[in-house]
């Protein structure tokens, strides 16, 4: 399995042509503590940078994008019911959604976690 | 940001607690500390927390005719405040806008002041060019001021107290605290019973370090600070108040005492009077109101969220909303159109573009704990 990250601090954790969507321990850090998750539907087609999932944390809102083009397949009820498992273990119980990727070069041409850690360093 | 940003005297405590510092009204403040906002809020409301507000002003008025001189800028009762009372206060402008609100207690002999800090260089500014020569106006910068708050700050204060600390909600007075001598008030900006202790800033952190050393108390950020107020219905100025919004519109009836309205001895007499008492004496011209809103759903509005009715017409903005810990919800503190401003009405929030259904309540959201007795 690879990950590979966004500039805008989502991971991408492949397993064959199925990718795990969720944000960055960073990136839960600087949110602060999530309150509200809004997913996306499952079978809605995301293009790369697009918004998939709304957050919100006690300071501000953000956006999940969608890391590469793809398509939901399965969203994470748990995060919804329990927005601080984000939080708590976000490369973990915390995930937001999967997709089938579309191509999967797009990903390939994505940070890994050396490049990730030092852009956040 | 070429601007350089000032340090509170707690500066280095903050940093040793762990805390993130960020640009605050020219200064550099706590937002949290590493238990986060959500954990700090919720500690606050169940035992107590002690926050760094030296950042606000705090100025003298000295002279005989001080509360007269005052009275010429407030809408409110100075003259009547007894001595170790506090009273909540705000300049007015000709227009009947709010400059910034504040805090007066009268000390016995002179009034101390607590400005904003984002307004403090104008309001002083305002106070000596409008009552410079009636009174001395005198700007406190050697002192600090900690805020004490929640159910369990009254037996933390008395843990470094020698003698009595003020006995109920807005009453204050002179007290020696970790062998300092303080002014402390009990007030506060949570809802919560609480104290506002001004110290002298080279004592600041010894006294800070003793009251932490209390059993339960905990250092509480800037964004704790801001849910605590919104679910308390308190208004932060430059958001819920500003220099086009009336104390009438704010729903600050209650702030401005008979003696000062129509009819009273020392009717009128501040700027924007004629605005002002207008509103009063004739309720209905009074266009739009501050009032509390409920979502239905969990998704917290923020500022700058449009109201509107069922036929897409725009009647309000919020101007404060979040998510509140203890409500355990989202809250909202915005101005409607005074036809949807009673407790009950229905409309929409324009939430990312999208009508979300809120309700006009009352406030507080979550109830005060003062000691008023």
């Amino acid at each position: 399995m690879t990950t590979r990250y966004t500039e805008d601090h989502e991971y991408i954790k492949m397993d064959g042509d199925i990718g795990t969507v969720g944000i960055t321990a960073f990136a839960q850090d600087k949110l602060g503590d999530l309150v509200y998750v809004e997913q996306p539907k499952v079978g809605r087609k995301l293009a790369a940078k697009e918004d998939a999932a709304i957050i919100e944390s006690v300071k501000a809102a953000a956006e999940v994008k969608a890391p590469v083009d793809g398509e939901v397949i399965e969203v994470n009820e748990a995060i919804v019911a329990d927005p601080s498992l984000v939080n708590t273990d976000p490369e973990g119980a915390g995930w937001f959604f999967k997709m089938k990727v579309s191509n999967a070069a797009a990903v390939a041409a994505l940070q890994d976690e050396a490049a990730y850690k030092a852009m956040i360093a | 940001m070429s601007e350089t940003l000032s340090k509170t005297p707690l500066f280095d405590l903050h940093v040793s607690l762990g805390a993130r510092m960020v640009p605050f009204a020219g200064y550099e403040m706590p937002v949290q500390y590493p238990p986060g906002v959500l954990k700090e809020h919720l500690h606050t409301r169940a035992h107590a927390g002690l926050f760094d507000v030296s950042h606000m002003g705090q100025v003298e008025l000295h002279g005989a005719d001080a509360a007269a001189a005052l009275e010429t800028l407030v809408p409110v009762d100075v003259i009547g405040i007894a001595p170790g009372k506090q009273r909540y206060a705000f300049f007015t402008n000709e227009a009947g806008g709010i400059l910034d609100d504040l805090m007066i207690f009268n000390v016995g002999g002179y009034l101390h002041l607590v400005v904003n800090a984002a307004c403090k260089a104008q309001d002083i500014a305002h106070l000596k060019s409008k009552i410079g020569g009636r009174c001395e106006v005198r700007v406190r910068d050697d002192l600090a001021l900690l805020a004490l708050q929640g159910p369990g700050a009254e037996a933390a204060l008395t843990g470094v107290a020698v003698g009595l600390i003020p006995s109920v909600f807005m009453a204050g007075g002179r007290v020696k605290l970790a062998g300092i001598d303080c002014l402390v008030t009990r007030t506060g900006y949570t809802g919560e019973d609480g104290f506002e202790i001004s110290v002298p800033n080279a004592h600041c952190e010894a006294l800070a370090k003793a009251l932490l050393a209390q059993p339960n108390v905990q250092p509480i950020g800037l964004g704790a600070r801001d849910s605590l107020r919104l679910e308390a219905g308190l208004c932060l100025y430059g958001h819920d108040l500003d220099e086009t919004t009336t104390p009438v519109e704010a729903s600050l009836n209650w702030a401005m005492q008979k003696v000062r309205r129509t009819g009273g001895e020392r009717a009128g007499g501040f700027p924007g009077a004629s605005v002002i008492l207008g509103q009063l004496d004739n309720p209905s011209s009074v266009k739009r109101k501050r009032v509390g809103l409920k979502p239905e759903g969990r998704a917290p509005i923020r500022e700058g969220v449009e109201f509107q009715d069922s036929a897409g017409n725009k009647i309000g903005i919020v101007t404060s909303g979040g998510f509140g810990p203890t409500v355990n919800g989202p809250v909202i503190m915005g101005y409607v159109d005074t036809a949807h401003a009673a407790s009950g009405t229905k409309i929409n929030a324009m939430l990312r573009g999208t009508p979300t259904p809120v309700t006009v309540v009352g406030m507080p959201f979550a109830p005060h704990g003062y000691k008023r007795t």
